[in-house]
């Protein structure tokens, strides 16, 4: 075995009401590309602020290179060759290629001046090195994000660097910019370079990692060579319980039809597209970026009032020429980014579950406050919403809790069919298992019929009876989800394109 | 059809409005072209100007700066005052007085909004109040008159050159000089690309090692500095001194600066656009008094010039921004 690059020994860093890193002892050795797990609020992030010198600990031993460092700041960590991808990326949106490039090394040399030329060089040294071509005076805010991930990585590379720590590499990439990020970091590791992995994803820590960490409350619940390790060993690791391997039996097939859609077309977007729904039915609907399908959802929802083609629900044909005509008719969308379109971070759980009924829950112009609370409570405790209480704000919950506060809300509408666009990105696992619990109940019990837009697999198997594939805006394939193989779908969704 | 890499500039577009502009009033009012109009107009650009690259440091920043009409009047009284009561006939000190007494004000500025974070608008909003009321509260309210300003202002002010019989301000190339300093500090040195990318992403900015709160500092430092400069300037250009002058100038140069094409949420803007924003913001009150529209109504076309400009601003970098998801 090869002397550690870093070795953390018995780390502890707390914070007020809370012990984030609890004696954690970490470890990674140069050329090694490590997978380091754990639900929110697990203690992944605080380790990589410890690693680059953003937090100090109040107790234990960091070692780098066999030299133990009393306090390490963020200076020290990068001149010792730490740096750290930040989902966000931290670039400058409104400057070039060239100078996002450029810049960071001009500061680190102390300059006072800007030269342009220079710049450029640079930046094209940088981008040759990772064999990429990005067009150098292109604004970075205009480029792709898998080419902003590029740049950022070009930047990291840029440094003497041995130790490259990426917080969620994958989250916005779609399979093929994956497989592309996942080649590189093979590259980047041949050069003796140590990767270190934040993920929540399965697949991804499985294919890419040798080594996977586990952190569970604070604490290392789990270390081990990557082949060891499953999906399953994986997921009770991180939650501390066993998720996964059910399935939805879904209802009878002769169940009454929900919703039935023929001859759909969006112009441009989606063409000719005919599917049913049965009451009970979850129905997946997947297929590359820029498949259609998400503008199928938004048509069904009444935001493109110029489709063509017919929509019916329970047998009536509806019109969906606005969002309320598709509520009226019984349609609820939970959309994909919950953040921007779905709450109101900074009110009430009550409020945001009630914005959508408040005519409902009012007498004359006023507010019936125990009918308010009333109906708020009740869907805290039927969605299990982890809250104190219901006049929380929105915006202290986890993503999960907060995905359930934007269910709950289209669920007082009470939808006939309930579509959702992602219903658990960026959602950490044992959440996620709630939330699939929950959707199947809700299915089975109201009858609603569920159309669940998403790129994961498991997601999509566990949860769903049929699963759509879009591409290209047409409906091009129906598969059935009984005793279909999670490789099948993945081999088909990249044979796409 | 691809057009040329310039016309996709936002200066660009400012230009051609301003071309624009100018042949269809000069077309209505030939009296447009008189040699006089025209310097007129150039003359009208100084001041104005000089407060637009005040403003659009702070732009740049992802703040907003209303504090410097009061600035440049405190800069501008308190010298004249002080060079009245010293009898000092003189040009450069008064100058260097007035640019130091907009820089400590703007000194003021940076401290409340690095220091204790608070909003540039509430924190600028409070201290060209302090400051105006400080101003006529204790150094007076008396407008120095032109037999009583100093006689070194007056000739440094109404120094001009004579071109086809017509006499051009040299007050135009104080100001022009001004934009390439400005120009070259946003453009070659590596402060100002920090203050570009600090109004990109603040965040960004601090993680990749740029000097944030030399930035901050630096900035509403400069735009005091500006300010009070552009203060004795106008001073010396009308040849009175006013404590209560520049009211309502805030919205004129913040309508220029936009106009010009800088961002209202940091990051974007540049010395060109503004001078052609602060062209076009000029022209088109100038014509207004020119065709005989009332007063009252140069407050309804420049607000509405601050509107449109935003939301035309707001429309591209959400065009950006769609290209870029």
């Amino acid at each position: 075995m090869q002397a550690p690059l870093i070795e953390l020994t018995s780390i502890t860093k707390r914070f007020p009401g809370m012990t984030a890193l609890n004696n954690v002892d970490f470890s990674i050795e140069p050329a090694e590309i490590v997978c380091l797990a754990g639900e929110n609020g697990s203690g992944k992030s605080t380790l990589i602020k410890v690693l680059s010198g953003i937090y100090r600990p109040e107790q234990g031993r960091l070692v780098f290179d066999g030299e133990e460092i009393a306090t390490l700041s963020p200076r020290e960590a990068i001149a010792r060759g730490v740096q750290v991808i930040y989902q966000d990326f931290s670039l400058f949106p409104n400057l070039t290629v060239a100078e996002n490039l450029a810049l960071s090394r001009f500061l680190g040399e102390k300059r006072q001046l800007m030269n342009r030329a220079e710049a450029r060089r640079i930046g094209q040294e940088a981008l040759d090195r990772l064999g990429v071509s990005i067009d150098l005076e292109a604004e970075v805010g205009s480029l792709s994000t898998a080419d902003r991930q590029l740049v950022a990585i070009a930047r990291a590379l840029m440094s003497p660097v041995r130790l490259l720590v990426m917080d969620e590499p994958t989250t916005a990439l779609t399979g093929r910019e994956i497989d592309r990020l996942f080649a590189l970091v093979r590259e980047i590791k041949a050069k003796g370079i140590a990767v270190l992995f934040v993920s929540h994803k399965m697949r991804e820590m499985l294919e890419i990692s040798e080594r996977i960490v586990i952190f569970r409350n604070g604490r290392k619940v789990a270390e081990g060579s990557t082949a060891d390790f499953t999906e399953g060993s994986i997921t009770k690791a991180m939650t501390g319980q066993d998720i996964g391997g059910e399935r939805y039996e879904g209802p009878a097939s002769d169940a009454p039809i929900r919703l039935a859609v023929s001859g759909l077309s969006v112009p441009g977007r989606v063409e000719d597209v005919s599917f049913s729904l049965r009451s009970g039915e979850i129905v997946g609907l997947s297929g590359l970026l820029g498949s259609g399908r998400t503008e199928l959802a938004l048509a069904l929802f009444g935001l493109s009032p110029d489709h063509g083609g017919r929509i019916e629900i329970d047998g009536h044909a509806i019109e969906a020429k606005d969002v309320n005509a598709a509520i009226d008719a019984g349609i609820a969308y939970v959309p994909e980014d919950r953040l921007s379109e779905g709450l109101f971070m900074t009110q009430s759980i009550a409020r945001n579950i009630n914005a959508g009924v408040i005519d409902r829950l009012s007498s004359g112009p006023f507010v019936d406050k125990t009918a308010f609370s009333q109906a708020a409570e009740d869907t805290v405790s039927s969605l299990r919403i982890a809250t104190p209480g219901i006049e929380k704000a929105v915006g202290l919950l986890s993503g999960g809790n907060q995905q359930r506060v934007v269910i709950g809300r289209w669920l007082q509408t009470g939808p006939k069919v309930l579509i959702l666009n992602g219903p658990t990105v960026g959602v950490d696992v044992g959440s996620k298992a709630e939330i699939h619990r929950q959707l199947r109940k809700l299915a089975v019990e109201n009858g609603l019929a569920v159309l669940m837009i998403s790129d994961d697999v498991p997601e999509l198997i566990q949860n769903c009876n049929r699963i759509l594939l879009m591409h290209r805006g047409r409906l091009i394939d129906e598969i059935q989800a009984v005793g279909v193989e999670e490789d099948d779908i993945h081999a088909r969704l990249k044979g796409l394109d | 059809m691809r057009l040329p890499a310039f016309l996709h500039r936002s200066e660009a577009a400012v230009a051609l409005v301003l071309l624009a502009a100018i042949v269809i009033i000069g077309a209505i009012n030939p009296a447009f072209w008189q040699p006089d109009n025209i310097f007129n107009l150039v003359r009208a650009n100084v001041v104005i100007g000089i407060m637009a690259l005040a403003v659009l440091l702070v732009m740049i920043s992802g703040g907003i700066d209303v504090s410097f009409p009061a600035f440049a009047a405190a800069a501008m009284y308190l010298t004249v005052i002080a060079m009245n009561h010293f009898g000092y006939q003189g040009v450069v000190l008064p100058f260097i007085a007035a640019t130091l007494i907009g820089a400590f004000c703007g000194l003021l500025n940076a401290v409340f909004i690095h220091t204790f974070r608070m909003i540039p608008l509430i924190v600028t909003l409070g201290t060209a109040s302090v400051v105006r009321g400080l101003l006529l509260g204790l150094v007076g309210t008396s407008i120095v008159n032109i037999d009583r300003m100093p006689q070194s202002l007056i000739g440094f002010g109404r120094s001009t050159v004579s071109i086809a019989g017509s006499q051009l301000t040299l007050m135009i190339f104080v100001y022009l000089g001004l934009a390439v300093l400005v120009w070259l500090f946003l453009t070659r040195t590596m402060l100002g690309r920090g203050l570009h990318a600090y109004g990109g992403d603040p965040e960004s900015a601090r993680r990749v090692g740029f000097p944030t709160r030399r930035i901050v500092y630096a900035v509403y430092i400069a735009a005091g500095a500006l300010a009070g400069f552009a203060g004795l300037l106008h001073a010396s250009m009308i040849w009175l001194a006013n404590p209560r002058d520049f009211v309502g100038y805030e919205l004129d140069v913040i309508a220029a600066v936009v106009l010009g094409g800088a961002s209202i949420f940091g990051g974007r803007g540049s010395v060109l656009g503004t001078i052609l924003g602060v062209a076009l913001l000029v022209l088109i009150k100038n014509s207004l008094i020119i065709l005989r529209v009332d007063n009252t109504w140069q407050s309804v076309v420049v607000g509405a010039v601050i509107v449109v400009a935003t939301a035309v601003t707001a429309l591209r970098d959400r065009r950006k921004a769609k290209a870029g998801s």
